[in-house]
């Protein structure tokens, strides 16, 4: 085959793979948040069970950012996640923090419900209502035993 | 050391060669002196091939030495032996050309590869040798589409093109027509004299070879049983140098056997 | 019977070591090596654009069906939400380098295996060496680094139109949201996910290719066969051995990289 044909259709074979892998690399890898500044705040949960690093952060349903870490706080052994959030969205100090799933077993996110403050959430600040995950076992062995209650929301203040 | 003139360019010493049980070559010496075509005679399958091979370093021998220019070539000497490759060319029996690359880009390779000519100039010399060749009118045509002595002068174009000092021919005129033959070993010769090459060609065409060669070797069992001028090996009455000499006479005296109606003699070839 | 152990070990080792030794001096020899450039461009189309179109039908093919099959599971629990990130974490993580992958060696890797045990055979590779033409950076190392480049970019494609196969079977014929499979999708995948895709691509490229140029470069050192029957032996050998070890190095990289 002649060269000049053959480095055509190379070159648009790797227009193509280029394509694909920008796709991949941008579109999906990093998420929509890369480029934007961001920041980073804290939600104290008394059960962070099945949220990982990298879980959604949503704000109405939408995507604001991503859970960065979660650590166990070893003074009250409480779960701490660290959110970071897109540098535009401010949110009010009354914010509260849920664990919530997509479906009856898909995967958790933390779904920020803004309060009413005057005064925003800084960097690094922590988030004082919080909704812990709903754990799935328990709720079907109160369901099973006929003590469902309403469930309350496990609001904790900062100690 | 012997003076550089009359030292022989390639020295070969006792060389050994097997292939599991089968020994190929026995102990097989030669001298090559410088400018000159030496020719290795033997019967198919006399280890010939595997002779040159292991001078061109495509094999390699069990035992034994070789000397190229004074300096040994010993295995684990990379210097001497890119040195040595530099400065020699091998024209194997197949021809081994490139048959994905066109005629012009086989010549062009070696010196693509091996130099740092500008392209221009690589190209200027791989056209020079086809046309010395009388093939530059192929240029653009690929090995499968050019017939078999086509192929012969390309490989030839191909071995010629870096300016080597020393040229391996492996049956160079293994099925060819006996006029095609002739034209080879004129080809040879007449390249032998213009660039000053030192050649040395396996064969097993004895009328040729005496003709075109300087000197003459017999290869049998794995040795030389036969080194000399083709003159000397006209005279020679060796029994081994006879039979091979003498193998139209033998076939003459069989074929005349035949037609007597005698019973046909076993000849041991 | 130990003997045979341990002579069947020692032949696995030495085998192990001739073939990293053959990677490396093909990379090692490519250094400086004249149109390098030129045969890698060459090397680039019979890894890329020549096996193109066996990737684009085989990636929509996964993507219908891993579609089609997640549904109907997921469905069962109510969860067809989560299709996005059950086909696009199956097709990054292993399907698409994997199946990519298999796809070239089916494709390219056999004809490279082939192509180097006929020059093999009819002496192309001995008279490289005559001419002290490296065979290893003329022949081998454009395949390798090609395929360094062309695995990853196939591995992308690959996924590419997997996702979109795979919104084919969910949005088109079962009725799923289009938007609720994407917004699955770009939530599940991670840049890590990505890289190790991207990584396991270049490996396998890496090995596939070396493992077919291998086996053809070294047709000639075939015991059960010579001539036509070593090259088809070592072809096959070729062949086998890359599905093989595609499939073995995809578990060695996931186990750690997970």
């Amino acid at each position: 085959m002649k060269q000049s044909k053959l480095e055509l259709l190379v070159g648009i074979f790797v227009v193509l793979g280029l394509a694909a892998i920008a796709y991949l690399t941008i579109k999906l890898g990093a998420g929509a948040l890369v480029g934007g500044d961001t920041y980073e705040i804290e939600a104290r949960f008394t059960n962070a069970g099945g949220l990982n690093s990298g879980s959604t952060v949503v704000v109405a349903g939408v995507t604001v950012g991503r859970v960065e870490g979660i650590r166990v706080d070893p003074v009250d052994f409480s779960a701490i996640a660290t959110l970071r959030v897109m540098a535009g969205l401010k949110l009010p100090t009354d914010t509260m923090a849920s664990i919530k799933t997509t479906g009856l077993i898909g995967d958790k996110y933390v779904l920020l419900s803004p309060g009413a403050d005057e005064t925003y959430l800084a960097t690094g600040e922590r988030i004082t209502m919080t909704e812990s995950s709903v754990d799935l076992e328990s709720l079907i062995g109160k369901m099973a035993f006929g003590s469902v209650e309403k469930e309350s929301p496990e609001e904790k203040p900062i100690p | 050391m012997a003076d550089a003139a009359t030292e022989p360019l390639l020295h070969v010493e006792g060389l050994h060669k097997r292939f599991g049980e089968h020994a190929v070559l026995a102990g097989a010496s030669l001298d090559v002196p410088r400018g000159r075509l030496v020719t290795v005679l033997g019967r198919s399958g006399a280890g010939k091939s595997v002779f040159l091979k292991c001078l061109a370093d495509v094999l390699q021998p069990d035992e034994g030495r070789i000397c190229f220019d004074g300096r040994e070539l010993k295995p684990g000497d990379a210097a001497v032996r890119a040195e040595f490759r530099r400065r020699c060319s091998f024209l194997f029996q197949s021809n081994a050309l490139f048959d994905s690359l066109t005629a012009l880009e086989n010549v062009a390779l070696p010196l693509e590869q091996t130099t740092d000519l500008s392209d221009k100039e690589i190209t200027e010399r791989s056209l020079e040798a086809l046309r010395q060749l009388e093939l530059d009118g192929h240029r653009d045509r690929y090995p499968g589409q050019m017939s078999g002595g086509m192929q012969k002068r390309l490989a030839l174009a191909r071995a010629i093109v870096t300016r080597p000092e020393l040229v391996l021919f492996d049956e160079p005129t293994a099925g060819l027509d006996p006029l095609r033959r002739n034209a080879v070993f004129a080809m040879i010769a007449k390249y032998q004299r213009q660039f000053g090459f030192t050649a040395v060609v396996v064969t097993h065409d004895v009328p040729e070879a005496l003709v075109a060669s300087d000197r003459v070797a017999l290869l049998d069992k794995g040795r030389m049983c036969f080194e000399g001028t083709p003159a000397e090996f006209s005279a020679s009455s060796d029994g081994v140098v006879c039979d091979f000499r003498d193998s139209t006479d033998a076939l003459g005296r069989t074929l005349a056997a035949i037609r007597r109606g005698e019973a046909l003699q076993p000849e041991d070839s | 019977m130990l003997r045979i152990v341990g002579r069947h070990t020692l032949s696995i080792v030495h085998a192990l070591g001739d073939f990293a030794l053959f990677i490396g001096r093909s990379f090692r020899a490519s250094v400086g090596s004249r149109k390098l450039g030129r045969r890698i461009v060459r090397a680039g189309f019979e890894q890329g654009a020549r096996c193109l179109p066996v990737i684009l039908i085989v990636g929509t093919f996964t993507g219908l069906v891993l579609g089609l099959q997640g549904y109907y599971v997921l469905n069962k629990f109510g969860s067809e939400g989560l299709l996005g990130t059950l086909v696009s974490l199956s097709l990054i993580r292993e399907m698409g380098p994997v199946l990519a992958a298999l796809m070239i060696v089916g494709q390219a890797g056999s004809a490279l295996a082939a192509e180097l045990g006929i020059q093999r055979n009819s002496e192309q590779i001995a008279a490289l060496e005559t001419m002290g033409v490296s065979s290893h950076a003329f022949l081998v190392a454009p395949r390798l680094i090609a395929s360094l480049l062309v695995y990853p970019m196939q591995a992308a494609l690959f996924v590419t139109v997997g996702l979109v196969g795979g919104s084919l079977s969910g949005s088109v014929l079962l009725g799923l949201e289009s938007g609720t499979y994407w917004s699955a999708v770009e939530r599940a995948v991670e840049s890590q996910d990505v890289r190790e895709c991207f990584a396991k691509a270049a490996v396998f490229g890496l090995l596939t290719i070396g493992l077919c140029a291998y086996h053809g470069f070294n047709a000639h050192r075939c015991r059960s066969a010579t001539g036509a029957q070593a090259v088809s032996a070592s072809t096959t050998r070729a062949v086998v051995q890359s599905c093989i070890i595609v499939l073995a190095a995809d578990y060695v990289i996931t186990s750690f990289l997970v």
